[in-house]
């Protein structure tokens, strides 16, 4: 064949990949967005589910979702920025930070489900939390663990060494440089991750199925060891096993959309603020 | 003002042990996850065959001393019917339940508490020479002519190699972990076969055709397609994927392994875009400039030269999209129906490793059979993941080509 024609062949066949995927996201966005923009209003934002969740709100699986992103991060974010710290600021080049590095990138590999066991083994059973936030807070917490880890890590990475020589020739300690220099030019990239995680918690369902998430529950929790609601959760039980699967399917996509519209929004800002950064540093 | 430095001192020490102690955070959680995995899994194989609290009670004078745990399953299902099968006498088997003891006996004659049901139980046993009792070890009977089955515990290969997946039977539950390691692994390469050429294509169009406008609006769609959450895609799936594949198919049910490896296909495509991409990229400079100067086209230097070099970072792209479409779980459950049966083909119901575990566990009471052995699907989970997540690792740092 023809060198040039079968280039043309090829390169078609790539720009038409790129338009299907451009096209499985927009039919899958298109599709929520378009059945569940006429569910959600003041009242189903803000109403709990009734008459076997046909009709009403989804206002306690929305609250349940904040608990958990407020709970696992208040656990999750400390430790991960810590632990990047020690891995870039501290542990040298050998081989402890290869393990470190393996370590995480194992545990981002770990599929969700076995998070999940894991959780119900440990805090639901041995620690006797039972099916509560603290319990789904903590499973999720190692879930965004991760992922703040990565994030961190960059932008320490992103953190010129002339800061910290700087700081350190001023007279000031490691740990001093680190608080005072280090830490705050790296902040902005540090929220990014933490948002990432924010979009990552609030999606995840598989996790949470045996830690903490409830059926449906008729007030909202009022304290850590109570079960809660969560949108993922309350998503699945909607499509699949509701008492009237096609009454209740309106209410399934306008979860869907608010669900979409969190995550998405996350993800977003998470990138809006990379590239400001991005375009901060290369002037 | 000294004894401030001192404090200080102090706290900045606690402050950098703590920053070490939190380093190796993700190594305790593994450590942690592995632990208590195995612990809850392996306690299996110390779990009877027969459900838990009962045990099976034959006449003295039968030959037979044991039963496997698909024979047990195959009588009760009355697909053995004559001891003869088992190595006993040609004669029919008798199976006796404890409710078929208050048929026989008036509550009024086993005493208030059923204090003397295990005799009568021992009784019927000792008279019905061809009998199979099914009894609860509680009121176990009592008589000369009684003989126990021998109690084995659950064995290895009976999970590992059985073919049936049948948790919640009585009187034996059979944990054969086949059809679901199978499932997963259908659902998973298929979805592979058709995300590889897809992603593929996408990160050659990325790395090497694409404008920078074209890249800066397919860029963030990739990122979204990654960060929709699994039950959303699961619920897509099911409203819109399961009708299609149904109605274009022509098939009884649409909820079949391939509208799950489809879903799961769309779902790998972000990891294997951005791998691929990744590793593409990384092809020097120099090295396509040199093709390009002997005369070869754009494309003739893609695939000769780049795709070569590129070739451990797109292994790595792959061994990624697998680990990313075996874990996989609401999803999947979502849409592929969940029939626990060994896998015949594409276009029926299957059931993966993460679903049975999603769906079942709710029901199964913890430390019971069931659940050691939902923890041991999540510990052949967890160590499919790790080989492919270190794999992945290995490859990915291999170099193809030698620089001299």
């Amino acid at each position: 064949m023809n060198k040039k024609l079968s280039q043309q062949i090829a390169f078609i066949i790539f720009k038409l990949f790129g338009v299907l995927v451009v096209a499985i996201l927009i039919s899958i966005l298109g599709f929520i967005i378009v059945n569940g923009i006429s569910v959600i209003n003041w009242e189903f934002l803000t109403a709990f589910p009734n008459e076997g969740m046909t009709t009403g709100g989804i206002f306690p699986a929305i609250v349940g979702t904040l608990y958990l992103i407020i709970g696992s991060l208040l656990f999750a974010f400390p430790l991960g920025v810590m632990s990047a710290i020690y891995t870039h600021e501290y542990a040298g080049k050998g081989w402890i930070v290869k393990t470190i590095r393996m370590m995480t990138n194992n545990l981002a590999s770990i599929p969700s489900i076995v998070f999940g066991l894991f959780g119900m083994a440990l805090f639901v059973n041995k620690l006797n939390f039972g099916d509560s936030i603290i319990a789904g807070s903590l499973t999720l917490g190692l879930l965004a663990l991760p992922v703040i880890i990565r994030t961190t890590e960059e932008a320490l990475k992103a953190v010129p060494n002339t800061y910290r020589e700087a700081s350190l020739a001023l007279g000031a300690t490691k740990l001093q440089t680190i608080k005072k220099v280090v830490i705050p030019a790296a902040m902005p990239n540090i929220i990014t991750g933490l948002i990432l995680s924010i979009g990552r918690v609030s999606g995840e369902t598989a996790p949470i199925l045996f830690t903490v998430a409830a059926y449906l529950l008729p007030q909202l929790p009022t304290g850590i060891f109570d079960q809660a609601m969560a949108l993922p959760y309350h998503l699945y039980v909607l499509a699949t096993s509701g008492t009237d699967l096609g009454a209740s399917r309106p209410m399934a996509y306008g979860t869907a959309l608010v669900l979409i519209m969190i995550v998405l929004t996350m993800n977003l800002l998470a990138s809006f603020m990379r590239r400001k950064l991005e375009k901060k540093r290369s002037k | 003002m000294q004894k401030r430095k001192i404090i200080r001192r102090i706290l900045d020490n606690i402050t950098e042990k703590l920053l070490t102690i939190s380093g190796a955070v993700t190594g305790i959680a593994i450590l942690f996850i592995t632990f208590f995995l195995f612990t809850e899994g392996a306690a299996l194989f110390q779990s009877p065959q027969v459900e838990h609290g009962y045990a099976l009670y034959v006449n003295s004078s039968n030959p037979v001393n044991t039963l496997q745990p698909e024979e047990t399953k195959a009588i009760f299902d009355a697909e053995i019917t004559n001891w003869n099968t088992l190595g006993g006498k040609n004669s029919e088997i008798k199976i006796f339940r404890i409710d078929d003891a208050f048929q026989i006996y008036p509550e009024s004659e086993l005493g208030e508490n059923y204090e003397l049901l295990p005799a009568k139980l021992g009784e019927i046993i000792s008279k019905e020479e061809n009998i199979l009792a099914f009894l609860p070890t509680q009121y176990a009977p009592q008589g000369t002519a009684v003989k126990a089955l021998a109690a084995k515990n659950i064995q290895p290969k009976e999970y590992f190699l059985g073919k049936e997946w049948l948790p919640t039977a009585t009187p034996v539950p059979l944990f054969g972990v086949l059809p679901l390691v199978l499932g997963t692994l259908l659902v998973s390469i298929v979805a592979l076969i058709i995300a590889l050429p897809l992603g593929l294509g996408v990160a050659i169009y990325l790395s090497e055709l694409a404008s920078d406008k074209q890249r800066r609006l397919l860029k963030p769609v990739i990122e979204l397609l990654a960060g929709i959450p699994s039950v959303v895609y699961g619920f897509f799936g099911l409203v819109v994927l399961v009708p299609i594949v149904q109605k274009t198919l022509n098939l009884p049910v649409g909820e079949t392994a391939f509208t799950g490896s489809l879903l799961l296909a769309i779902m790998a495509l972000p990891t294997i875009i951005s791998v691929a991409e990744d590793a593409l990229r990384n092809t020097p400079r120099a090295m396509r400039e040199a093709s390009l100067a002997l005369g070869a086209t754009q494309w003739q230097t893609i695939y000769r030269v780049v795709i070569p070099y590129a070739k451990s970072g797109i292994s790595a792209a792959v061994v990624l999209g697998i680990g990313r479409a075996i874990g996989e779980t609401m999803a999947v459950m979502m849409v592929t129906g969940n029939a626990a049966v060994m896998p015949h083909s594409l276009m029926e119901s299957v059931r993966t490793i993460p679903a049975t575990i999603a769906a079942e566990l709710g029901e199964a009471p913890a430390g019971g059979a069931h659940y050691q052995a939902l923890f041991l699907l999540g510990c052949i989970l967890f160590v499919f993941t790790m080989i492919i997540s270190i794999s992945a690792e290995i490859i990915s740092k291999k170099k193809t080509y030698k620089t001299h």
